[in-house]
């Protein structure tokens, strides 16, 4: 039953073949199980949840149940939900209730669904290994001793081990994508502006989205269909009408153009990566797409670019953690300035200390032309080569990530090794475009592990429903998206 | 040498909004300390801003009234900084593209003939948020945060550094006061902080073309002390210099119990306040169309209802502006005319006995006891002769301490004047025949004589008699 899609769960629950409080039960088992090893979850909170799952049950008895009323969903722990510790992943929220239901979390609760618990990631979601959360490392189900990628590395562990049927992510330059990739997932980024960011802590606001983390893009539109939609709440969240992502999965692909961007399988690409991302486009081919080369030709700059951007916007969304109205204050202090100092020396890891100061850089008198307006140019330049390769190809694809998942400690003490991660994915968060990832395969480590390697599909704006629709028909004629990490039993 | 003095003013004006710029508290002043911060205030994880539309047409309003561009365009910036009572650690205010652009305001500075005018250029005015209070001592070794106050819409009008002295730079920031009540986007309630100005002052040899090193006087919330603050940082400033010392640009305040300016922090210690766009916060779009719907709700302005009195009215330049003064003057003039009266009496009543009440009292023409149908009706009394205008004073008193209506007034006190010519033909028959020293005088061709002989009519008529007709009778008896 774990390894059921949300869909059939969900059908078990309409037909009454199970309660939302025993499945919900059954996941809780599990994760009391796995959890203290893995640990995908920072934060659980059984009474809440099956409350829950008790109140689904009641809307499904009623026949007022949709399709996710009573599916337990892993909530990554940078939404800010009611009465839950929402920590961000950091020791400066360790001890924060949030006192308010992020969108996304009102959303999920007005759907009947429920939240399983808080999942592991990055400090602050910043992060490609998970490795900088606050609350420990969090392992990857397919080897223990590799990571899950990051920052959305809890979510990507919790739905690889089958501790949860599907759950949620942020993809700020990767943060999705890449765990989907390293842990063999499906993850999708919405187009900017789809999924409301309130409530959502904020890492770089002109970059972060949420979106769905699940075994399938069948169950992905379902959560699409719940997450997306216009909040007033939010100035940057698009009023557009209501979509139904399922609507197109089932369309023929005769006839798709897919762009192959030639920088996306140049130097830096895994061979082994390489090879399953080949063999996927094969598959693609006899599925009757076509195949078109194209060109992304500022590819290379998106790194720099973001690495100015993102750290600029988080330098200032990080300011309000000073330790006076809420999170860690430290216990001793001199003076005013001496409280601040120390309580976010405490209350910060190093990545996050790391970015702050590029981001306080880089928006310093001085610097600000060179690098923060500098990088906008770019950023435009960027997303002018998407809106260029849009014009010869329906849907481009690539790897995810350049290689699969690495060793815990490996790049932990490299940034720029880490950085290099989201060299695929990046330009897309800065472009506003959708990317999704889907398991594609999987290559050998060299101690004889499979390893999951990810395709990534990216749409053109608002092109969801169609990149659901590319991802569903080759999950119906593979098999790598329904395959488990052995020992989660 | 002479010096000249180059000043400058930038001005924060709380906007009257009833909820916070980006979020939906109250702005209600004088609340319990943060019962009016909702998790926006507060700078909560994960709360984001959304712009209050009234506030955006509160900056249109202003635009419009100081003949300002108001951009298509313009953008919310973050100001960053670290203070307790700046929740975000950042203020979201606009830099590079401010909603209101180049405007102007013409003055008037002085009065009588040193009276002149003065069109002070008004170079940008930007929408922001307020931030919270520091509240010290209320416990021991503790200090408070009220943030009631954080998020409250301000504006910030700047001027160019177009004013040449103590006394206009007062000008300006009473008619800025004036006008932004007028416009009704702000209450001007200085003592609670709704318009606060701070003030560049340099000085340079007179002559010169070029700007002296400025200093900034902050947060002066009185045109009192603001006189007095520039007029010592004026003598300041010449003094240093003369002595052979040099100006370094600074931050200053001025402390109202000595009358003094002093240094609170030097531009090496200044913040970088490293600027952005704001990320969370869409580019502010203004349409023509949106200018129109506020163009088409604005009152008449001062300079327009100026020119109006003069023509309309006939009312003299100064009458005219004084009138326009502030809106409640305004409205109080023209409700009173509209009630029937002479608008020149009316002119002279509220200009008159009216302001210096006003005055005395330290009150607003809002607060008189003397509504404008009261007046009315006084001047009614004076116009139709029932009483004098000696007699009208006595009534308008009466009034004012809240003794009764005009007639009431006129009736209880009797102050209602004699204009029956054979009751006042009797008075002035009595007072020649008793005062026939003065005839003579008169008639020996002392016309100091006459006016003394009207001044024994009215007295005897105990100030009742009509005085115009004591004179034609007293003329005629004479032989005059």
């Amino acid at each position: 039953m774990i390894n059921k899609s949300l869909k059939q769960l969900g059908a078990m629950l309409q037909g009454k073949e199970i309660s939302s409080v025993e499945l919900t039960q059954e996941f809780l088992n599990r994760i009391d199980r796995l959890n203290p090893e893995i640990n995908a979850f920072i934060t659980l909170d059984k009474d809440r949840t099956l409350s829950q799952a008790r109140r689904a049950d009641e809307m499904l008895s009623a026949g007022k149940g949709t399709a996710l009323t009573g599916l337990p969903i892993g909530q990554k722990d940078i939404f800010v939900a009611k009465g839950w510790r929402t920590t961000c992943g950091s020791k400066m929220l360790e001890t924060f209730i949030g006192p308010y239901d992020a969108d996304i979390i009102e959303r999920f609760d007005a759907a009947g669904a429920v939240n399983l618990g808080k999942t592991n990631m990055d400090e602050f979601a910043m992060g490609s290994s998970n490795e900088t959360s606050y609350f420990g490392k969090v392992q990857n189900p397919w080897d223990r001793n590799r990571v899950p990628g990051g920052s959305s590395g809890g979510s990507a562990a919790a739905v690889a081990a089958r501790l949860c049927a599907a759950a949620t992510g942020t993809d700020t330059g990767g943060s999705i994508r890449q765990p989907a990739s390293l842990c063999g997932l499906s993850g999708l980024k919405p187009t900017y502006g789809l999924a409301s960011r309130f409530g959502m802590i904020a890492f770089a606001s002109s970059l972060d989205q949420s979106g769905p983390m699940a075994k399938s893009c069948e169950d992905m539109a379902l959560m699409m269909n719940v997450i997306t939609g216009f909040d007033k709440r939010d100035s940057t969240s698009l009023n557009r009408e209501k979509e139904d992502y399922t609507r197109a999965l089932n369309k023929p692909l005769a006839g798709l153009k897919v762009g192959l961007p030639k920088e996306y399988f140049a130097e830096g690409l895994g061979p082994e990566v390489a090879k399953v991302v080949q063999e996927a486009i094969v598959e693609y081919k006899k599925l009757g797409a076509q195949i078109v080369d194209i060109s992304l030709p500022n590819t290379q700059l998106s790194i720099p670019v973001y690495y100015v951007l993102a750290p600029a916007e988080a330098s200032s969304n990080l300011s309000r953690y000073d330790g006076v109205r809420y999170g860690h204050r430290a216990k001793e202090y001199g003076d005013l300035m001496d409280m601040y100092c120390k309580s976010r020396a405490e209350g910060f890891g190093a990545e996050v200390k790391r970015r702050i100061l590029i981001g306080t850089y880089v928006l310093s008198a001085g610097y600000y032309d060179a690098y923060y307006l500098k990088a906008q140019q770019i950023r435009r330049l960027i997303a002018q080569d998407f809106e260029n390769a849009f014009k010869q190809c329906d849907i481009i694809m690539g790897p995810t990530a350049p290689s699969t998942a690495f060793k815990t400690g490996e790049k932990a003490d490299d940034p720029v090794a880490m950085y290099l991660q989201d060299i695929y994915t990046i330009a897309v968060n800065l472009a506003g475009l959708p990317g999704m990832s889907i398991p594609a395969g999987f290559a050998p480590s060299e101690d004889g592990k499979r390893l999951p390697v990810g395709l990534q599909i990216i749409g053109n704006y608002f092109d969801e429903a169609r990149m659901l629709n590319v991802g569903h028909a080759y999950q119906q004629v593979t098999d790598w998206h329904t395959q488990m990490p052995e020992g989660i039993e | 040498m002479e010096w000249e003095v180059v000043i400058g003013l930038e001005t924060h004006t709380q906007l009257q909004t009833k909820t916070k710029i980006f979020s939906g508290a109250s702005t209600a002043f004088g609340s319990e300390p943060n019962t009016q911060a909702c998790v926006v205030s507060l700078a909560f994880p994960g709360v984001l801003p959304v712009l209050n539309q009234e506030a955006v047409k509160c900056a249109i309003k202003f635009g419009l009234a100081v003949n300002a561009e108001i951009a298509p365009r313009s953008v919310f910036a973050r100001k960053n900084y670290f203070y307790p009572d700046l929740p975000k650690g950042y203020q979201i205010s606009q830099y590079e593209l401010p909603v209101v652009g180049k405007g102007s305001m013409t003055i008037q500075v002085g009065s009588g003939d040193n009276a002149y005018e003065k069109t002070i250029r008004i170079t940008r005015a930007h929408l922001e948020e307020d931030a919270g209070k520091s509240v010290h001592g209320a416990q021991e070794g503790m200090s408070g945060i009220d943030l009631n106050r954080a998020g409250t819409p301000l504006l910030e009008i700047v001027t160019e550094p177009d004013m040449r002295s103590a006394a206009e730079a007062v000008a300006y920031a009473k008619k800025l006061h004036d006008l932004v009540q007028w416009i009704g986007i702000c209450d001007g309630n200085m003592q609670e902080g709704s318009f606060r100005c701070d003030v560049n002052v340099s000085v340079r040899p007179k002559g010169s073309d070029k700007l002296g090193t400025r200093r900034e006087i902050k947060n002066l919330n009185s045109f009192k002390f603001m006189q007095q603050a520039i007029e010592f940082e004026t003598q300041w400033q010449i003094e240093t210099l003369e002595d052979g010392g040099s100006i370094h640009q600074a931050t200053v305040l001025f402390n109202p119990d000595t009358g003094e300016t002093r240094a609170m922090r030097s531009k090496e210690e200044a913040n970088d306040y490293r600027y952005f766009p704001d990320p969370d916060l869409l580019p502010l779009a203004i349409s023509e169309n949106d200018i129109n719907t506020v163009k088409a709700r604005m009152p008449e302005l001062p300079e327009a209802m100026k020119a109006r009195f003069e023509a309309q009215f006939g009312l003299a330049h100064y009458d005219a502006n004084a009138l326009t003064g502030s809106r409640g003057t305004a409205d109080y003039f023209v409700a009173t005319v509209n009630e029937g009266s002479d608008a020149k009496l009316v002119a002279n009543w509220v200009m008159g006995s009216i302001s210096a009440k006003l005055n005395a009292e330290d009150k607003d023409i809002s607060a008189s006891p003397i509504s404008p149908s009261g007046l009315a009706s006084l001047i009614k009394r004076i116009q139709d002769g029932t009483i004098s205008n000696n007699a009208a004073k006595q009534v308008f008193e009466a009034m004012w301490a809240g003794e009764g209506d005009a007639d009431q007034i006129i009736e209880s006190k009797g102050l209602k004047q004699v204009s029956d010519t054979g009751a006042i033909e009797a008075i002035v028959d009595e007072v020649l025949a008793a005062n026939a020293s003065m005839v003579e005088e008169f008639k020996a061709g002392k016309e100091k004589a006459f006016n003394a002989l009207v001044g024994q009519a009215m007295k005897a008529s105990k100030g009742k008699a009509n005085p115009a007709q004591v004179n034609e009778i007293l003329k005629k008896k004479l032989g005059a």
